[in-house]
């Protein structure tokens, strides 16, 4: 297991030499999306219009904060649940999103496309969005403000913690349960 | 005939409303700070400690321990010689926790099932009655995260099925959802009733604290059988491997139908957050 420092827009390179189980620690620029704004996000690139920010290179959190309370950029900030972004994500991989994060397993489709197109999940550990929070130094809203906490915003973050969950080499950090 | 006042009620769930969200029930913090020390895999042993910090953070900041501040549900167990007085509890109860949820900058989560519209407020909170015998006012309030509650499930199983078939039911859920519902979990089952009533059950289980163990002591053992099942399939802290895949098990029994095992289970993260009032 190694540690990365990792500083995105990420490039392949930066993928390549990722396994699973390895930590990687995020500053920079990077971008949240959920549910509804996934949806919306294939919608557009289905219209052929533009994203709201640049796909290449690109982090994607899975993440629905809390409202910030006064002093600071962001509420509580942790992963949630990914496989409900299965059906959008290997679209935005094929675009050039180089990682994205949350907690939990992913479907065959994302796992071949992260091989395909170069990319990895990241896992951050579910249930901290406190500690996640304190890690985010930045945060605005660029796209979707009428879906609230599934808004689009743009974070810059510092040492953010992850693991890699699944690499481009088909490598899977969760555990097999013993039957 | 006793009386309370609506307005003692508000304040005093407003407040619980809020601690709940921010401050780690005592039981809990306790099994999992048990859970770091038999650990022994680095991976584990990081995770709960994380989550360890996260409860000492959320408790300083204020920031909630988990951005999905829940389903606001709330059990109100109330006896026939107790009236309240002023508003309406369901009104009062609703109104503490979308003040709770705006002064404490928690996030709203409730949307219209079709549209996703937010409801902007966190309303309505699921209010469920127990009336009983005496003067006795409970109020329990669970935030209830969906990353675990997506994960439940319930079924009727054949009578013949019995507890062999409940085991088999129960630690394959488990084997099925874990690592999304955030282990180390806490397993709430229902057995008996009905096919509505069992999830209520399984859900009220979530109530008992870790540390207490069920009345009947055939039950509690079926507790440990369970928990000991889970615990050995290996899954871990975050499913990233370990002793710790479940904190507890509890299950809630009920009588039912000669023709029907009804069961539920109902699957809590280790940001359980809980609490039981009584006035």
């Amino acid at each position: 297991m190694k540690i990365y420092r990792l500083h995105p827009p990420l490039k392949e390179e930066d993928i390549l030499k990722l396994r699973a189980g390895d930590k990687v620690l995020l500053s920079g620029t990077i971008y949240t999306a959920r549910d509804t704004a996934h949806k919306r996000l294939i919608e557009t690139i289905n219209r052929g219009e533009e994203l709201p920010f640049p796909i290449e290179g690109a982090v994607i959190y899975y993440v629905g904060p809390t409202p910030a309370p006064p002093g600071r950029p962001i509420g509580s900030a942790g992963p949630t649940t990914s496989y409900r972004m299965d059906k959008y994500a290997p679209t935005l991989y094929k675009l050039g999103l180089k990682a994205s994060i949350g907690k939990g397993k992913r479907s065959e489709e994302v796992k071949k496309a992260l091989q395909e197109y170069k990319g990895v999940f990241l896992g951050a550990i579910g249930g901290i969005g406190a500690l996640l929070s304190l890690r985010i130094k930045k945060a605005r809203i660029i796209a979707y403000e009428d879906l609230g906490p599934e808004a689009i915003r743009e974070l810059v973050v510092e040492d953010f913690p992850t693991f890699v969950a699944y690499d481009v080499y088909g490598g899977d950090i969760y555990v097999k349960p013993k039957l | 005939m006793r009386v309370i006042k609506s307005e003692d009620i508000y304040t005093k769930m407003k407040q619980v409303v809020l601690e709940t969200g921010y401050i780690l029930p005592r039981d809990v913090e306790e099994a999992l700070k048990k859970a770091y020390e038999k650990e022994t895999s680095e991976r584990a042993k990081e995770v709960l400690a994380q989550i360890l910090e996260n409860s000492k953070l959320a408790r300083e900041t204020k920031l909630p321990l988990c951005q999905d501040t829940g389903t606001a549900i709330f059990f109100v167990i109330m006896g026939d010689k107790v009236r309240v007085e002023g508003e309406h509890i369901s009104d009062v109860l609703t109104r503490a926790m979308v003040d709770a949820y705006r002064e404490g900058y928690f996030r709203k989560s409730i949307c219209d099932p079709f549209t996703r519209q937010n409801t902007g407020d966190n309303s309505p909170p699921i209010i469920h009655y127990n009336f009983v015998k005496g003067d006795v006012l409970k109020i329990l309030f669970m935030a209830k995260g969906s990353g675990s509650e997506n994960m439940s499930i319930s079924k009727m199983l054949p009578p013949s099925a019995g507890w062999e078939g409940i085991k088999e039911f129960v630690v394959n859920r488990v084997v099925e959802v874990c690592p999304n519902p955030c282990p180390p979990i806490i397993v709430g089952v229902g057995i008996g009733g009905t096919f509505d009533f069992t999830t209520i059950l399984a859900k009220r289980a979530l109530f008992r604290p870790l540390d207490q163990r069920h009345p009947d002591k055939d039950i509690a053992r079926k507790e440990d059988e369970l928990l000991e099942a889970i615990n050995s399939l290996g899954i871990g802290p975050m499913g990233l491997g370990g002793k710790t895949t479940a904190l507890g098990v509890k299950i809630n029994v009920m009588k039912c139908h000669i023709a029907s095992l009804p069961v539920a289970v109902n699957i809590q993260c280790h940001s359980a957050r809980y609490r039981e009032v009584a006035f």
